[in-house]
């Protein structure tokens, strides 16, 4: 009994330890959230670049002056200051240039940084993990309690409440922080006040990257840098953010400790679903609290003068035919095209469900979800779940796909429909998670990394050439029936709920219900999709559901435009054809892809069918 | 001192300010009248920038043209702007606030320290420690006024400045602006509560869908009793 509170004692401790890591990720990320209100997915590449360049430094140092412990803090202090510097470089050169963008789009620019850091990471580092080969000092253990504890792990331990406490000095004792704080509540009235905001903005990017820039050096001795560090943070990140309330640094406190202890005490208790674990308090956190623990509602964000959300229009006549002739020069494919033609054929098809499931969700109404993928992944393993366990025909499969994810989309639907704006964007990335953790880790369910394969198409089907016709009739006649729900009675209350949802509210529309309903449908139609892909490809595996694959989403939709029905259809093409062609023909796909999103981001603001539907209007005249 | 020879703004679609014509003369308080939604307050917002005029608009402050630039930098040009809903920062204190706001004086003038506007505002030397989120409306509106006189404009553009408030604080803010005119601020304020116009301008123009319908001293207004039914009564 005795060893067992010892146990339980250092399991704390280690908590604790991982905490301080955590916050100072999480500081630094709400820091930037809150004055810039950009979702910075990119603060996870930080973390990772402050690894990878203190494994560089610290040796370097050893290399010159022997390997002592004020060598290794001055180390890895460089390391934090230089990711700073990175930090900043990218508010200067990118951001600075996208703040009136919508919010989406500063988080897609922000992604394409992840992408454009990690080929980097990889063409100066190399794929293997790099551990910091540590002297004695660093191996040193203490006796707690009878149990042997990392000295390493002690020393943490203070760091977080030491970095807290000098936040705290920065942010109540200097212009720079009061500054900061003002801003977070109000920034135009700062900007009013004579402040220039771009200095403020960039030196809040370079105190946030280099918390982050510490994060990672510091935890270097105990895990090795390696290439997975950025997304794997990036999410527990966003969780404590959330969790902690946005923009709120003793918010960020307190939740990185609630966090790091649920991991710890989690991984004795349930070993299997540590992840699972994380995301439900997360969970339960936001529907006690919607702000977060020490959050506040955000001052409603106040739109730029002449910011009107315009209604989604119908296509106009010419590209009804373009669309026609398209989707009959698809069904010939069996014609003209080869083997590899028909599967990227029937990807297509796929993908353009999935962009247009989400789309019915961000365009008519409103609700943007960052964990799209969950449902598309939940269609998949329907299928495949149903094939593994019960041996059932693609047929049935092709029903059990949309039937789990509709159901789970109802679920966690149910919760997400209750918040709204980044919030609510969090809540779906964390269900997303869930999803996610249940594949990765519940082996004897799922297979976990190894995917479940043997998923294939009942014998009719296995001619590409008939399962490409198969794809089409039930991807896009899906497609088409969410574009008939836009234009329905249903698509106009959705439309009413988002734009103003008190007065939809007076003339008796159910705002949540109208959108949970959307919910459902959208994660319906996008386990069709994932039905549809899991025979295509013959097997399923976590990535369907990572969050790369709800950033694809993402991409597809904002690409082509959120306030046009072809826009994801559009979105698809031009993503999937890019990313094709890229991963055929650019040794470093990854940066390409990501500077290609830069790209877009900074010449399409609002999309590409929508670039080209105002192009076409200043032409020709409104269409409606 | 300000001179706008053509104003046009737009909220969307919706045209809010046409060709509007306006100046403000150096050390005069002028008071902008009109009924709700006549456009005083995007005419303020335009001029400090928050609001982007449309192309073609000129305002000039002194020697510059500002028409279109940033709102940091129509600021830093010594143009102060106290917006109608205050827009105090919650979180900070009154001190807090006040930094926030504090700028260099230009060559030669008295810069406004918190000491000098405690004297002019004995209220706030009381709270000087006291969140801006848990003070009164009318503690609120003197916060938001000695704000942004910590940057020390020659221009200081309030919108509303009397709204909402008990007739004493209202009483203290007409001090207020009297004190900062003898300090040689120009002043520009919106404004539909008619005696208070009378009572701390000099001079008033009449704003009504946009365009300046009517200019003079109050005075005459007074005594042009068809020109207040057409354009302020309600």
């Amino acid at each position: 009994m005795v060893a067992r509170v010892d146990f339980l004692l250092v399991q704390f401790l280690t908590g604790l330890a991982n905490a301080s890591a955590l916050f100072l990720i999480a500081s630094g990320l709400t820091v930037i959230f809150g004055v810039t209100r950009v979702v910075n997915f990119a603060h996870g590449s930080f973390y990772m670049l402050g690894a990878y360049l203190s494994w560089t430094i610290v040796r370097a140092l050893w290399d010159w002056g022997g390997r002592e412990p004020w060598l290794f803090v001055l180390g890895i202090l460089l390391a934090a200051l230089a990711v700073g510097a990175i930090g900043a470089l990218v508010e200067i050169l990118l951001l600075r240039r996208i703040y009136r963008a919508p919010e989406l789009f500063q988080l897609l620019a922000t992604f394409g940084v992840v992408l454009i850091v990690q080929d980097i990471t990889l063409a100066l580092w190399g794929p293997e993990d790099l551990p910091l080969p540590r002297p004695r000092w660093l191996r040193a253990f203490i006796e707690v309690a009878g149990e042997r504890f990392p000295l390493h792990d002690l020393i943490l331990i203070f760091v977080g409440p030491a970095v807290l406490g000098l936040l705290w000095l920065l942010f109540q004792r200097t212009r720079f922080g009061i500054l900061v704080r003002a801003a977070t509540e109000d920034r135009e009235m700062v900007a009013a006040l004579g402040v220039d905001q771009r200095a403020l903005f960039t030196g809040v990017f370079f105190l946030g990257s280099t918390l982050a820039g510490l994060g990672g050096a510091i935890v270097l001795p105990s895990q090795s840098a390696n290439l997975q560090m950025d997304l794997a943070i990036i999410a527990e990140a966003f969780v404590v953010v959330v969790v902690g309330g946005m923009g709120s640094v003793p918010g960020a406190f307190l939740a990185s400790l609630l966090i790091a202890e649920v991991q710890a005490f989690g991984i004795v208790l349930v070993p299997k679903a540590t992840l699972v674990l994380v995301f439900l308090v997360m969970a339960a956190v936001l529907m006690v609290r919607p702000y977060g623990l020490l959050g506040r509602p955000q001052a409603h964000a106040r739109a730029p003068a002449g910011s009107v959300s315009p209604v989604v229009r119908a296509a106009p006549v010419v590209l009804k035919v373009v669309g026609a002739a398209a989707l009959a020069l698809a069904a010939a494919a069996p014609l003209y095209a080869g083997p590899y033609g028909l599967t990227v054929l029937t990807e297509l098809a796929v993908f353009i469900l999935f962009a247009a499931s989400l789309h019915l969700l961000m365009g008519p109404g409103g609700v943007v979800s960052f964990g799209h993928a969950a449902y598309f992944g939940l269609g998949a393993y329907g299928a495949a779940l149903g094939v593994r366990f019960l041996a059932v025909p693609m047929e049935a499969g092709l029903v059990l796909a949309p039937l789990l994810a509709g159901l789970f989309g109802l679920v966690f639907g149910w919760f997400v429909v209750r918040l709204s704006g980044v919030y609510l964007a969090m809540l779906t990335l964390a269900f997303a998670q869930i999803v996610w953790a249940a594949a990765f880790q519940w082996v004897e369910l799922t297979g976990g990394d190894n995917g479940i394969l043997g998923v294939w198409p009942s014998p009719w089907a296995r001619d590409k050439a008939l399962f490409l016709w198969l794809a089409l009739a039930l991807c896009l006649g899906a497609t088409l029936l969410l574009r008939r729900a836009i234009y329905a009675p249903f698509g106009y209350a959705l439309r009413a709920a988002r734009d103003s949802e008190l007065r939809a509210e007076a003339i008796g529309l159910d705002a949540a219900r109208l959108r949970l309903v959307a919910f459902v449908i959208a994660a319906t139609s996008a386990g069709i999709a994932g039905g549809v892909y899991a025979y295509a490809k013959g097997s399923v595996f976590p990535t369907y559901i990572s969050i790369p694959k709800s950033v694809d989403a993402l991409l597809m939709v904002l690409l082509g435009g959120v306030q046009t029905v072809s826009g994801p259809i559009v979105g698809a093409i031009a993503f999937h054809g890019l990313f094709l062609t890229l991963l055929q023909w650019v040794e470093w796909w990854r940066a390409a892809l990501g500077l290609a999103i830069v790209a877009l981001v900074l010449a399409f603001p609002e999309g590409i069918a929508g670039f080209v539907q105002r192009r076409w209007e200043a032409r020709f005249g409104a269409t409606s | 001192m300000l001179e706008i020879t053509r104003l046009n703004a737009f909220y969307g679609r919706a045209h809010i300010l046409r060709d509007l014509a306006l100046s403000v003369a150096r050390g005069e308080v002028l008071v902008l009248l009109g009924r709700n939604g006549a456009g005083k307050s995007t005419t303020l917002k335009s001029i400090i920038g928050l609001v982007r005029p449309a192309p073609g608009s000129s305002i000039r402050f002194g020697e510059r043209e500002i028409a279109g630039l940033a709102p940091h930098l129509i600021a830093r040009l010594g143009i102060g702007y106290v917006p109608e809903e205050r827009r105090i920062f919650t979180d900070l204190t009154v001190m807090e606030n006040l930094e926030v706001g504090r700028r260099p004086a230009p060559d030669g003038r008295e810069p406004w320290s918190p000491e000098r506007l405690f004297a002019l505002f004995p209220n706030l030397a009381r709270m000087k420690d006291r969140p801006g989120g848990r003070m009164s409306g009318g503690e609120q509106q003197m916060l938001t006024i000695a704000r942004t006189l910590m940057g020390n404009p020659s221009l200081l553009l309030l919108d509303e400045p009397s709204e909402g408030l008990a007739p004493v604080i209202v009483e203290q803010m007409a001090e207020a602006i009297a004190a900062v005119k003898q300090a040689g601020v120009t002043v520009l304020l919106s404004e539909q509560n008619l005696h208070f116009a009378a009572r701390v301008a000099d001079r008033a123009a009449i704003i009504e869908k946009g365009v300046i319908r009517w200019q003079g001293s109050l005075a005459a207004l007074d005594s042009a009793p068809e020109i207040k039914a057409q354009y302020l009564s309600v």
